[in-house]
């Protein structure tokens, strides 16, 4: 059976959520733009882990019923346990810049703005940041602009910092008391200098890294079933790229 | 409640005032903001709630914004929004980069007639080394010797509130269903303007069900009739956005002379606006 490259993200994200070492995640919060940590988290949850996943945009039953502010205000109370962050660059210390480059506010790229990351990456006890296009464009040493902050200085009220960055060609690990990113695992047909010339920034790896793990036949089984069915309304484009599926709107 | 049209609505937008607006995803006056290119608005400062997309693309496209401030300006699956972009690249509008709570406190300070509301967060952000508005305080309350920097964001009073709603009753409520953000704009603005799909005879406040989506009729200050106001994006549960036209559009606005195409086909002549 071929392995679709999203559906070894959406595991390679599910096993990070279920990483017994992060702090517990009872409750995910998934944006609009995030159709394979959407997948990722229904996954954890077909595989019979107690997740709570608020999809954002959910066209039909959506958790949330005091408008967009609510999702903030269940994170400002530390109610939303994972979070999921990207950002147009992506630097060695995790800072994330969502406006853009060149000269403020975007005057060589404009990107379209922080939306809540500013605040969502201070007050979730964990972040998975997640980017596919893996370049040393969008992964650099330095971001121009900083949207939200990779780590905060002492006394600066925060809950937690990013657990790991997920890219179309490997895992990174972050490690917020050193501010850096390890390798953790490469996706098939990547190796540590191939992950060095895409990548912008310094990281940590051991000499040898571990391939990022296949999804199981029982987790291809639930996202192209059960997970498919549930994100269809909600990601159309997604499920009928990835799984063939159409939604009857 | 008697209805005005919706072209008397964009005139009573003066020129310069802050407009608040909600995301494409929520119930975005669209029918207003296609009235007010007509018009000829000029220098509008838009706020999006707490991001926005196709209105305030249209908007800046066509000449009517001075300033935008907002947590994000996006057509969502369509892309980034092409002619906001372009603006703000070539500096031909103010941005006032925020985050998306950041806005939603502002507005909640409005909302309870206060100065200013602390928010967590954002201390280390480049949003905040270009908001000289926004003030870094130690938490008064914080425990003897303990250090605790916190936000504080100034109220946002906005002169104007717009959205679309599904229904105003003959009393001027109007139903907006779960899309609470507009609750909170209308509550903060000074004037709070609503197209909607269509009137209802009777009260809803006096309707256990519909009460909780309503925003009462003393925030409301005009109703204008806008079928499929929110076109091209979705109305609640009744219809979805109109990925095609949304992707029509981010393809022709992606040029000046492309732009002026879509205001003449869907803006300004076209037979599809007869009704507006």
């Amino acid at each position: 059976m071929t392995i679709r490259p999203e559906e070894r993200l959406a595991a390679a994200v599910a096993r990070l959520i279920l990483d017994p070492a992060a702090p517990a995640a009872r409750h995910a919060a998934v944006g609009n733009a995030s159709a394979i940590p959407a997948a990722a988290c229904l996954l954890v949850r077909a595989l019979g882990h107690p997740l709570r996943v608020s999809l954002l945009t959910r066209p039909r039953g959506n958790a949330f019923t005091e408008g967009s502010r609510e999702l903030f205000d269940l994170a400002g109370q530390g109610r939303v346990d994972l979070f999921f962050l990207g950002g147009g660059q992506i630097d060695g210390q995790a800072n994330l810049n969502l406006l853009g480059t060149g000269a403020w506010p975007g005057v060589e790229t404009r990107f379209p703005g922080s939306f809540g990351s500013a605040f969502m990456y201070f007050m979730t006890p964990r972040t998975i940041l997640f980017r596919e296009e893996h370049s040393p464009r969008v992964l650099v040493q330095r971001v121009d602009m900083v949207s939200a902050p990779g780590v905060s200085p002492p006394g600066v009220f925060r809950r937690g910092t990013a657990q790991a960055l997920v890219t179309g060609r490997c895992v990174f690990r972050f490690h917020p008391d050193r501010a850096r990113f390890a390798l953790e695992s490469v996706h098939p047909g990547e190796s540590v200098a191939t992950i060095r010339a895409a990548t912008g920034f310094d990281f940590d790896a051991a000499e040898a890294v571990p391939e990022t793990p296949d999804p199981t036949e029982a987790e291809l089984a639930l996202l192209r079933g059960p997970v498919c069915d549930e994100m269809l309304e909600t990601y159309p484009e997604f499920c009928a790229r990835v799984f063939g599926r159409k939604h009857a709107a | 409640m008697t209805p005005i049209p919706l072209e008397a609505m964009a005139a009573s937008v003066p020129d310069g005032a802050m407009l608040a607006l909600p995301p494409d995803y929520s119930l975005p006056p669209c029918a207003l903001a296609r009235a007010l290119v007509r018009r000829g608005a000029r220098n509008l400062r838009v706020l999006g709630v707490p991001i926005t997309g196709y209105v305030t693309d249209l908007l800046v496209g066509a000449g009517c914004v001075a300033e935008v401030e907002s947590s994000a300006v996006t057509l969502g699956e369509a892309g980034f929004a092409p002619r906001f972009t372009a603006a703000v690249r070539a500096g031909q509008i103010r941005m006032r980069d925020a985050t998306c709570p950041a806005i939603h406190t502002a507005l909640q300070a409005a909302e309870k007639g206060v100065p200013f509301m602390p928010l967590r967060g954002v201390i280390g952000s480049d949003i905040l080394a270009h908001r000289p508005d926004w003030k870094v305080a130690p938490n008064p309350f914080a425990a003897a010797g303990e250090e605790d920097p916190i936000l504080l964001v100034p109220a946002i009073r906005p002169d104007i509130a717009a959205f679309h709603a599904v229904m105003a009753d003959a009393h001027g409520n109007v139903w907006v269903g779960r899309r609470r953000e507009v609750a909170t704009i209308a509550h903060a603005a000074h004037r709070t303007l609503v197209t909607v799909e269509h009137v209802v005879p009777g009260n809803m406040l006096e309707d256990e069900r519909l009460a909780p989506g309503c925003i009462s009729a003393t925030y409301v200050e005009a109703v204008a009739v806008a079928a499929r106001g929110t076109w091209p994006s979705g109305l609640l549960d009744e219809h979805a956005a109109d990925a095609a036209h949304l992707a029509e559009y981010a393809r022709l606005a992606k040029t000046e002379e492309g732009f002026r195409q879509y205001l003449d086909r869907h803006v300004l002549t076209a037979p599809a606006q007869a009704a507006e």
